[in-house]
């Protein structure tokens, strides 16, 4: 027994068929998933399965975390789980790695916040995440129109050509801010909830172009239509900008209600009351609870052109 | 259930559940896997969670830091690394 330790994958909402969905899993580490209950709420469940401690332990795992491949493995892995969890019954998510010594540790957490398990639940029942990126890409634009060689020198008119290519790129990024704004007005509309995420950098982040915007956003189902027609067409007309839905997932940003209950209900179930709304900046509070790293990240296209673009087009032109 | 069709990186691909028929971005998963989810606490080994993976999650999400791509949290900056420009 001591040779595995318990996984933990999600907070389920007792349902007809979880336990049949969760029998028929593979987990992490390829081990069964099963549901446990605790003794305060019947129809609050946790999924959970045994993993090997060699791998799981804090030791090894602190260790084995810093590998890309094994973290991947283990995510996807914990992903299929809570996906499948999510297609029969309503899910809270956990983070990775949530790990118990047996099972006994697992149900006291699960007693211990059974209440807000269970409201929180009631929350996200009936609603799904979807995740919105906007994609600033400055070589996807057309290029500036050929320069009419009326006579100008070849330097002067390949300084021209610069300052051309630079007011390409400030459109670009305008246009990138237009489609985050039309992305947010859609919300606003649709969605019940609204987080943020870091923009996607470094070498996982593969699609091209610079994500300027990466936010996730829980839609009820029954609006889902309406707000991926919206969001699909946030980029209509601008060029060198692209939009990208991914989902639906299940509401892994939502599974915690924004730190401090005051922002609770901004970061759920308003409609249209987020704040003041209108600026990228402002309607902040959704999901920064557990922002260690996204504390001073570029959000919103404004901080990431500040860095991308630092130089103003002013640099050029001498005469 | 059939649970026959399992790819190695572990994703079961039932065929009446509405899953993304492409296999999600890894970056996008991690996203909401190290930041998202309920974190819960009380038990020994979990208590590396909360403060781990949010490093893990910035080694993984940004690799290439520099100096177009400054680090946006203020860690791991090599001492005497002179000015901030």
């Amino acid at each position: 027994m001591s040779d595995s330790v318990v996984y933990a994958y999600a907070v389920v909402r007792a349902a007809d068929g979880v336990g049949a969905a969760a029998g028929a899993l593979a987990g992490v580490a390829g081990g069964p998933v099963r549901l446990t209950a605790g003794s305060r709420d019947p129809g609050v469940l946790l999924a959970v399965g045994e993993v090997p401690a060699a791998d799981f332990r804090e030791e090894a795992l602190r260790r084995r975390l810093e590998e890309l491949e094994w973290l991947e493995t283990v995510a996807r892995a914990h992903h299929a789980v809570v996906e499948a969890l999510a297609a029969v019954t309503t899910v809270l998510p956990l983070r990775l790695a949530t790990v118990y010594v047996d099972e006994a540790g697992a149900r006291a957490a699960l007693d211990e916040g059974a209440r807000a398990f269970a409201e929180r639940l009631s929350l996200l029942a009936g609603h799904r995440e979807w995740g919105v990126k906007v994609y600033a890409d400055p070589s996807a634009a057309p290029p500036p129109p050929a320069p009419a060689a009326d006579g100008l020198s070849p330097g002067r008119s390949y300084l021209r050509q610069r300052r051309e290519q630079r007011s390409g790129r400030e459109e670009v990024y305008r246009d990138a801010r237009t489609a985050a704004g039309r992305v947010e007005e859609a919300a606003l509309r649709y969605a019940a909830g609204r987080a943020r995420h870091r923009v996607q950098q470094g070498t996982l982040a593969g699609a091209a172009g610079e994500n300027v915007l990466n936010d996730a956003f829980l839609v009820a189902d029954d609006r889902t239509e309406a707000f991926r027609t919206d969001v699909a067409g946030a980029a209509q007309g601008l060029t060198g900008v692209r939009v990208e839905v991914t989902g639906p997932w299940a509401p892994y940003s939502f599974a915690v209600p924004a730190e401090g209950n005051g922002d609770a209900e901004d970061a759920q179930d308003t409609e249209d009351t987020e704040g003041t709304q209108g600026r990228q900046g402002d309607a902040e509070g959704a999901h920064d609870t557990q922002g260690a790293g996204g504390a001073g990240s570029a959000r919103g296209p404004e901080g990431v052109r500040g860095a991308a673009d630092a130089r103003g087009p002013e640099g050029g032109s001498a005469p | 259930m059939t649970g026959t069709d399992r790819s190695p990186g572990g994703a079961v691909a039932p065929s009446s559940e509405p899953l993304p028929e492409r296999q999600v971005a890894l970056i996008d998963l991690l996203d909401r896997l190290l930041t998202g989810g309920v974190v819960i606490t009380g038990d020994v080994v979990l208590s590396i969670a909360d403060i781990d993976l949010v490093r893990v999650s910035l080694r993984a999400l940004i690799v290439s830091i520099g100096p177009d791509t400054p680090s946006p949290w203020p860690a791991a900056r090599p001492p005497g690394g002179g000015d901030d420009g």
